[in-house]
């Protein structure tokens, strides 16, 4: 009897001490578990005509995930990124909700898409975690479209068209001057034909013509016939993806010798292109012969692990990458709440140019030097990768970086609360 | 825009169907004598491209312009006797599936191999140039292009209408069973059409590779354009699917012409639309007995 007590007795104790130690230890199970990893998601299109530069920019995030790893993590904690193809609009919104419900990630990077930024931007919105976009162009995105929640490394069009603007304008190819414009028939394009055409009333040229290329529009014999014929001063491209590489090599092929200046750009884009073909002025938000100490070293790095030289794609995704690393590194927290405020104050980041960029609290636009490159001719090619040259840094180091972003009057962004 | 101008845009749209004729012909003819609806005829275009970039280095444009078109025919010899020679008496819903799934294995092969950014290619010097034909200026290589498409085409014909094979396969595609029946074995004819539809489809990739981009997807962006022109076209009618393809490349290139081009593709399956409504087998669709 007395035994059966003590059993009991026994019992109690040992069932309460368990208990006990349970509620103290249950939680910090599950602390561990969740400080074993931080978890990053990367939406990007990896198929469609989007889709090979969506490959770089998951080669350049999966190199910054490397080397943010060797150098200890995020916070003491190892970086997972959790990669995925976003495909079109609807597509992207779904694997967002899922990255953020299912996965639990900390943040989002990535896209090119500036239609598929903006499904991925109302999830981040509703779920209050942050998106930062490294690959849409649209001013819309920073402007009537812009979210708390959303960050863009990316540069919007607007300082697309102000970067080359400048070199236009240098070469007289504005004022006076009639343009024939070829625009990617999707949100990107008719915003950037919209950004572009205040450039050429504000400075004085004209529209010889401008037409909508469908995106699935692989031949362009049509329209050279039409720029042939219209004579303009400069042939404006505002196409995307794969549509710029067909027009390049199918205008090498009709032989037409008129200035062209792009205002959207993708190094991958010239490369396929090729020698002889690529001709051009073109804005870039970095490329690969960028001479300082960081963009060399991101380029030694990236080619040792690709056998390839990066370009500006990789960039924006390696660098957003390494934007949040250094701040949840500062903040000693991965709260998108806590990290939306750190951008808002102002935080400079090294972006691998001569000087740090920072975002805008007004529209969060990454406010960074940007580039103008010029094909080089044929003659003066040595290799596949290296074929065109670079315009110093824009703006020049006596400017405030934001000369070249959109005004307020140009484009205002309120933040829906 | 002037007459001129509405000129050239007729008949550089005329040209432009021709790119799609290459594709669309080979299309056909392995679906109407097999019954099956070739998805997968757009990767064989992609590795047509991808082996012109590959031989080129050692064979030049000239050489690649023989040996793609050959190494991609015996690739379709080869899948026509593993893959297609199945599914010749199934329900055409199965090869549709098989051809859709071998489209994406090409396709991410292609993406293994050579990566997914596009890799360049240019005209050779020699092919490079304008002509002048009175007031119309065009790419020397477009001519070239248009006169090897031409004769392609003129070959398959007299191929199908002029000689014993041919009249085999015409025979085969109306009445596989009384080809049978007269003793004749429609096997070897199967795979003789698919490497000529095949091949045909490899030699696109070699003629457009200077000119596209060249990236693993470059096969689904010709195969949607190419099965519209077989169904505007009509199955087995070897004239309606040349038609049809001038038609579309004529259609698109007016639509660019008078100022309408984000609706040049539209256009293109409004056309598509239209002949279905009025002549559903298509516009030279002959009737064919097993397929009705």
């Amino acid at each position: 009897m007395s035994n059966n007590q003590v059993t009991r007795r026994r019992l109690l104790k040992t069932a309460g001490g368990i208990a006990l130690l349970s509620g103290i230890s249950a939680p910090a199970v599950l602390r561990a578990q969740t400080a074993e990893v931080i978890k990053i998601g990367h939406l990007t299109p990896r198929t469609g005509f989007l889709g090979p530069l969506g490959e770089y920019a998951v080669m350049a995030a999966d190199l910054a995930v490397e080397e943010i790893n060797a150098a200890g993590g995020m916070a003491g904690r190892k970086v997972e990124l959790l990669k995925e193809d976003s495909v079109n609009p609807q597509t992207a919104s779904t694997k967002a909700e899922r990255l953020i419900e299912r996965d639990k990630v900390a943040c989002i990077i990535g896209e090119i898409s500036s239609a598929s930024c903006l499904t991925i931007a109302q999830v981040a919105s509703r779920t209050k975690t942050l998106y930062i976009n490294t690959g849409g162009n649209s001013d819309a995105l920073r402007g009537k479209d812009c979210q708390r929640y959303m960050f863009h490394v990316e540069s919007q069009n607007s300082m697309y068209v102000k970067t080359v603007g400048r070199s236009l304008l240098r070469d007289g190819l504005v004022k006076g001057k009639k343009w024939y414009s070829l625009t990617a028939d999707y949100a990107f394009g008719h915003d950037l034909l919209k950004v572009s055409k205040r450039f050429m009333e504000a400075n004085g040229g004209q529209f010889a013509g401008d037409d909508l290329v469908p995106t699935d529009a692989a031949d362009f014999s049509a329209y050279l016939l039409k720029i042939r014929e219209a004579k303009p001063d400069l042939v404006a491209i505002n196409l995307a993806g794969n549509q710029t590489t067909n027009f390049l090599k199918q205008y090498a092929e009709f032989g037409l010798t008129i200035p062209v200046g792009g205002f959207g750009f993708d190094t991958a884009l010239a490369w396929a292109a090729g020698k002889g073909n690529f001709v051009g002025t073109w804005p870039v938000v970095w490329h690969h012969l960028i001479d300082t100490p960081g963009s060399k070293a991101f380029v030694a790095a990236f080619t040792k692990k690709y056998n390839k030289p990066p370009e500006n794609q990789a960039w924006g995704d390696y660098i957003a990458l390494k934007i949040v690393a250094q701040t949840i590194n500062e903040l000693k927290s991965a709260e998108s709440p806590k990290i939306i405020e750190h951008f808002e104050k102002g935080a400079k980041f090294d972006l691998l140019k001569t000087r740090p960029g920072y975002f805008r609290g007004s529209d969060h636009q990454l406010m960074h030097e940007m580039y103008t490159v010029t094909a080089l001719p044929a003659d003066k090619i040595k290799n596949q990768w290296d074929i065109y040259s670079s315009s110093p840094a824009v703006p020049g180091p006596s400017e405030e970086l934001e000369v070249i972003a959109a005004t307020k009057e140009e484009n205002s962004c309120t933040f829906p609360s | 825009m002037s007459a001129v101008l509405l000129a050239q845009q007729i008949l550089n749209g005329l040209l432009d169907g021709v790119y799609y004729l290459l594709i669309a012909l080979g299309l056909s003819l392995i679906f109407s004598l097999g019954g099956i609806v070739n998805l997968a005829h757009g990767a064989f275009y992609a590795i047509g491209a991808y082996l012109t970039l590959v031989l080129s280095p050692y064979l030049g444009f000239g050489g690649s312009f023989v040996a793609a078109p050959v190494v991609v025919a015996l690739l379709g010899v080869v899948i026509e006797r593993t893959l297609f020679s199945r599914f010749y008496r199934s329900d055409p819903i199965l090869s549709l599936l098989m051809t859709f799934g071998l489209a994406m294995v090409a396709e991410q092969a292609l993406r293994m191999i050579f990566g997914a950014p596009p890799l360049s290619y240019s005209i050779p010097q020699w092919l490079r140039g304008q002509v002048q034909l009175g007031s119309f200026i065009y790419s020397f290589y477009r001519v070239v292009l248009l006169g090897i498409a031409a004769a392609c085409i003129a070959g398959l014909w007299l191929l199908l209408q002029r000689s014993s094979f041919g009249r085999v396969v015409r025979a085969g595609v109306q009445n596989p069973d009384m080809v049978g029946a007269l003793g004749i074995s429609l096997q070897p004819y199967m795979s003789a059409v698919a490497a000529l539809g095949i091949g045909l489809a490899g030699l696109a990739g070699v003629l457009l590779a200077p000119i596209y981009s060249i990236h693993p997807a470059m096969g689904q962006e010709i195969i949607t354009p190419a099965f519209v022109v077989v169904v505007i076209g009509g199955l087995g009618s070897f004239w309606g699917v040349v038609a049809a393809a001038l038609l579309v490349g004529l259609v698109k290139g007016v639509m660019v012409g008078i100022g309408y081009s984000a609706a040049s593709t539209a256009a293109i399956y409004l056309l598509m639309l239209l002949v279905l409504l009025f002549r559903p087998r298509g516009l030279f669709g002959e009737r064919i007995t097993r397929f009705e």
